[in-house]
């Protein structure tokens, strides 16, 4: 559904959590709230929700204004956090339930929950209860639950917070392919910068409360345009043709790929300190310029300038210096799409066995 | 070093539990079962059952229901602000800290036939103190704070986030209630109705006061029991209380029955 | 929007409803009786609770209530201690009978006392002979509060012991402390905030106590009369603004109690 919030603002007592927020939200589009802890990405999501009122402002759904509508009549679908699945309940009753509210006869809603099962990967489970479920699988029937009744805005709040690291990037590639699949307006919560490149359509950032900027991976990325923003996603080396990079040679298959390298995925040293050599290659320091707490680097390498950032304590680097570099991944952007792009060499292909 | 603080818990239970209990058994039966039968048949015995009987239900029935949604508004009411929450909350235990006695005096000074509200009642036909209806306020003021202190502990801990799913699923409040909130707070709920059960049941001081005791009319079980030993009837107080203590018992082990389940 | 208003009209009903019944319920008679006793002016107020027999009432009730108290404190701690740590043979049993005072009527439980201290006991011929007055004496009444009072420090002190980090007491045994040292040290600061909030509501309930104490304590004024049985005397004799008076001295005292127990437990839950 189209979405238009204008001049959104939340106080909690005395506490601003959101201000003056305005943005248009496109139907079908994925749409990603980034931004640092308690900046009000969660009370936002919640008030689209009709979970939390509004002090003042309008949320518009279709050109309905819904500010007083309560969430049973919003026609959304909500993940939490923590899934908040309903513990007494079966994984076929958990997904059911929103059927059962809206009375869909036995039939219909044996056909829409096991559908969703398969979709899901769950079938099997139907008859587990919650604390039989992994995390992951719990998220799984969280996402299921809120699709059951067919919504037309989906939204999830930091849907892979509680996941483990390795999961993680499954079920996020998983969720995306969903999402896409099935066509529905979504937005969702989190402070994660990678999730938000891999998983969003857009990315609005969110900060104390406003909304710093909204646009495409690629537009934040390369023209932040405010201070916060910028200082965010740190200073990250725009490279035209990454495919000349020891480790991402695969990124010539794709027509007009640009990159983008994060400088803290950037790794500077002697010989010796890189557990896999061969992903790494030569490099020359160009400048170095203090920042108080740390020293950022200019190093080349080929004929591609990367920045990254050099700890006080480490030993001190003079321009000139020959170094080592291992670039460890990449965002890769076209006018479509962005993903993430790990070194592929960094995966040791000789093991040494002792 | 162990076995001697084993031994004196041991021997603290028999002492005040365990023998006290055994004496009321052997006092019912001093006349035998025929003597024991007697004393329940009196009509003072009966009538006394049977209010006692009256009073649990309708106390019982009242503060779940009252008790369950004080609760359920203590805890989440959003209509009602944080101080006035925290205020209402600590008024809840007051009638723990009420002597009993002070209890049925409060009653007997708002409702009694001199008062306002007794005498306007009274010209209705409709007798508060001294009465049923006396009674059953006093028992509802003794035994108020049970329920409520049972159920808000457990709706804090299941939080908020399972009944916010149900709404985005479309579910009004009333079947959020049923279907969610229920089911987590159930057993709670039961432990609740025990205690108040044995609470209402063993009340004495507030209903003694409210009541006036009166034969036949007014009486209840534990009233009647000490009517008994005030008139040095051992047997019939003994046979009374036997019932009393089997009803407890048996409530007891219901309470923990009900504590386990609730704990799972 | 039809299903929406009916919803309103039905929320605000019931909470209407329920807010009334606890308002009337307990906020109501407790302000009745301190504006009744205060009904007839200050005077008649300090008349009735100066009565020698009143004050002799609360004095005698809050003595020994505190006795009590501390019993149970001592031996409270001691059972809650053995049914939490060791494992014997009875100890499920003995658990839930902690919570017989609870379920048990008190008239019953006086009765039970009367039984068994009473004359022509075994317990009350043999104390007798010693040449000690059990039943309607001071012992008595001790007693029944404390039976009354038996499963609060008990049940206070459980879910600490229970909550407790076992690992600060073996690392005490590892750096060489004794057992005793250890419980005195480490496991008793633990239990404490449950000994003093336990100790206090068993103090506050013991002082409250009627119907144990009024079968056994014989009731003689000035020695053995208790507060709570001096006020119902005074309701039976037709003086209730002297009832009230002297149980607005009882009331506020418990009501300080109870809002002590309220700081020293949310201290405890937010430190």
């Amino acid at each position: 559904m189209h979405i238009e919030v204008t001049q959104l603002n939340k106080h909690f007592g005395d506490f601003h959590a959101v201000r003056d927020v305005s943005f248009t939200i496109e139907k079908g589009r994925l749409i990603g709230l980034l931004g640092p802890s308690g900046g009000g990405k969660t009370s936002i999501l919640r008030m689209l929700a009709g979970l939390e009122t509004p002090t003042s402002g309008d949320i518009v759904f279709h050109g309905k204004r819904v500010n007083d509508l309560p969430p049973q009549e919003r026609g959304i679908g909500f993940v939490f956090q923590n899934y908040a699945l309903f513990k007494h309940m079966t994984v076929y009753d958990n997904i059911a339930f929103g059927l059962k509210v809206k009375k869909q006869s036995k039939e219909q809603i044996r056909n829409r929950v096991m559908s969703l099962v398969e979709l899901t990967g769950l079938k099997g489970f139907e008859h587990r209860l919650p604390h039989q479920l992994s995390g992951g699988q719990r998220q799984r029937v969280a996402f299921a639950r809120a699709l059951a009744p067919e919504p037309q805005l989906l939204l999830l709040d930091e849907p892979f917070a509680a996941i483990d690291a390795k999961i993680r990037q499954e079920l996020r590639t998983w969720l995306k392919e969903m999402i896409e699949r099935l066509g529905i307006t979504s937005i969702f919560v989190t402070h994660d910068q990678d999730e938000a490149i891999e998983v969003a359509d857009e990315i609005m950032i969110i900060n104390k409360g406003r909304l710093e900027q909204k646009g495409t991976p690629w537009d934040i990325y390369k023209s932040p345009q405010t201070q916060f923003v910028a200082s965010f996603i740190g200073e990250s080396t725009i490279v035209s043709d990454v495919s000349k990079l020891k480790g991402f040679e695969p990124a010539a298959d794709r027509e007009g790929v640009k990159a983008l390298i994060r400088p803290e995925y950037i790794e500077i040293g002697k010989p010796h300190e890189f557990r896999i050599f061969s992903a790494t290659e030569p490099g020359r320091i160009k400048q170095l310029h203090f920042r108080g707490s740390e020293w950022m680097v200019e190093v080349v390498v080929g004929d591609t300038t990367l920045i990254t950032y050099r700890s006080l304590e480490k030993d001190i680097l003079h321009p000139g210096d020959e170094v080592t570099v291992l670039v460890h991944r990449a965002y890769l952007f076209t006018d479509e799409e962005s993903w993430i792009m790990e070194n592929r060499l960094k995966e040791d292909p000789m093991p040494i066995h002792i | 070093m162990k076995k001697l603080w084993i031994t004196l818990t041991y021997a603290v239970f028999t002492i005040l539990i365990i023998i006290p209990l055994v004496r009321i058994f052997i006092g019912s039966w001093e006349e035998g079962f025929g003597g024991f039968v007697d004393a329940l048949r009196r009509p003072q015995s009966l009538h006394a059952l049977y209010m006692t009987g009256l009073i649990v239900v309708t106390v019982t029935f009242i503060n779940t229901l009252f008790g369950v949604m004080l609760a359920l508004y203590l805890v989440r009411a959003t209509w009602l602000s944080k101080r006035l929450r925290q205020l209402l909350n600590s008024i809840v235990d007051l009638p723990f800290a009420v002597s009993p006695v002070i209890g049925g005096l409060m009653i007997v000074l708002l409702l009694g036939p001199n008062t306002i509200i007794g005498s306007f009642f009274g010209d209705l036909g409709f007798k508060v103190v001294y009465a049923l209806p006396g009674m059953i306020l006093a028992t509802l003021f003794v035994t108020f704070p049970l329920m409520i202190r049972e159920v808000m502990p457990v709706l804090q801990e299941i939080g908020t986030q399972q009944e916010e799913a149900a709404s985005t699923l479309g579910a009004y409040p009333f079947y959020t209630f049923w279907k969610v909130t229920w089911p987590s707070i159930r057993w709670g709920v039961i432990y609740g109705v025990v205690l108040t059960v044995a609470r209402s049941m063993g009340e004495f001081g507030a209903v003694l006061v409210v009541s006036g005791n009166i034969m036949n009319k007014t009486q209840t079980a534990t009233t009647l029991v000490y009517q008994d030993v005030e008139n040095f009837n051992v047997l019939a107080a003994n046979s009374v209380a036997l019932v009393l203590a089997a009803v407890s018992i048996g409530l007891l082990l219901m309470m923990e029955w009900a504590k386990k389940r609730k704990e799972h | 929007m039809n299903l929406r208003l009916r919803s309103r009209w039905w929320s605000f009903g019931f909470r209407s409803t329920v807010m009334l019944y606890f308002i009337i319920l307990i906020v109501l008679p407790i302000i009745g009786v301190y504006g009744q006793s205060f009904s007839l002016g200050w005077q008649p107020f300090w008349e009735s609770v100066s009565d020698p027999l009143a004050w002799k009432a609360v004095l005698l009730t809050i003595r020994l209530a505190l006795i009590a108290a501390l019993i149970n404190i001592a031996v409270g701690t001691m059972i809650g201690w053995v049914l939490i740590r060791y494992s014997f043979w009875g100890r499920r049993l003995l658990n839930s009978l902690v919570d017989l005072p609870f379920a048990l009527p008190t008239a019953v439980g006086g009765l039970m006392i009367l039984l068994l201290l009473g004359p022509n006991s075994l317990v009350g011929d043999l104390a007798g002979w010693f040449g000690i007055e059990i039943v309607f004496h001071e012992p008595a009444i001790v007693i029944a509060m404390v039976f009354v009072t038996f499963p609060f420090v008990i049940r206070a002190v459980q879910p600490l012991l229970e909550e407790m980090d076992r690992s600060e007491e073996e690392a005490a045994y590892t750096l060489g402390a004794s057992k005793a040292k250890t419980f005195f040290q480490i496991i008793l600061p633990t239990m404490t905030p449950g000994i003093l909030s336990g100790g206090m509501l068993a103090f506050s309930r013991a002082l409250a106590e009627f119907g144990a104490v009024v079968l056994i304590a014989g009731n003689i004024p000035g020695r053995t009369l208790v507060a709570s049985v001096y006020i119902f005397g005074e309701v039976e004799s037709d003086n209730p603004q002297g009832a009230a008076a002297v149980s607005i001295v009882l009331l506020t005292l418990s009501f300080l109690i109870l809002w002590i127990v309220n700081v020293i437990q949310s201290r405890r839950a937010g430190a």
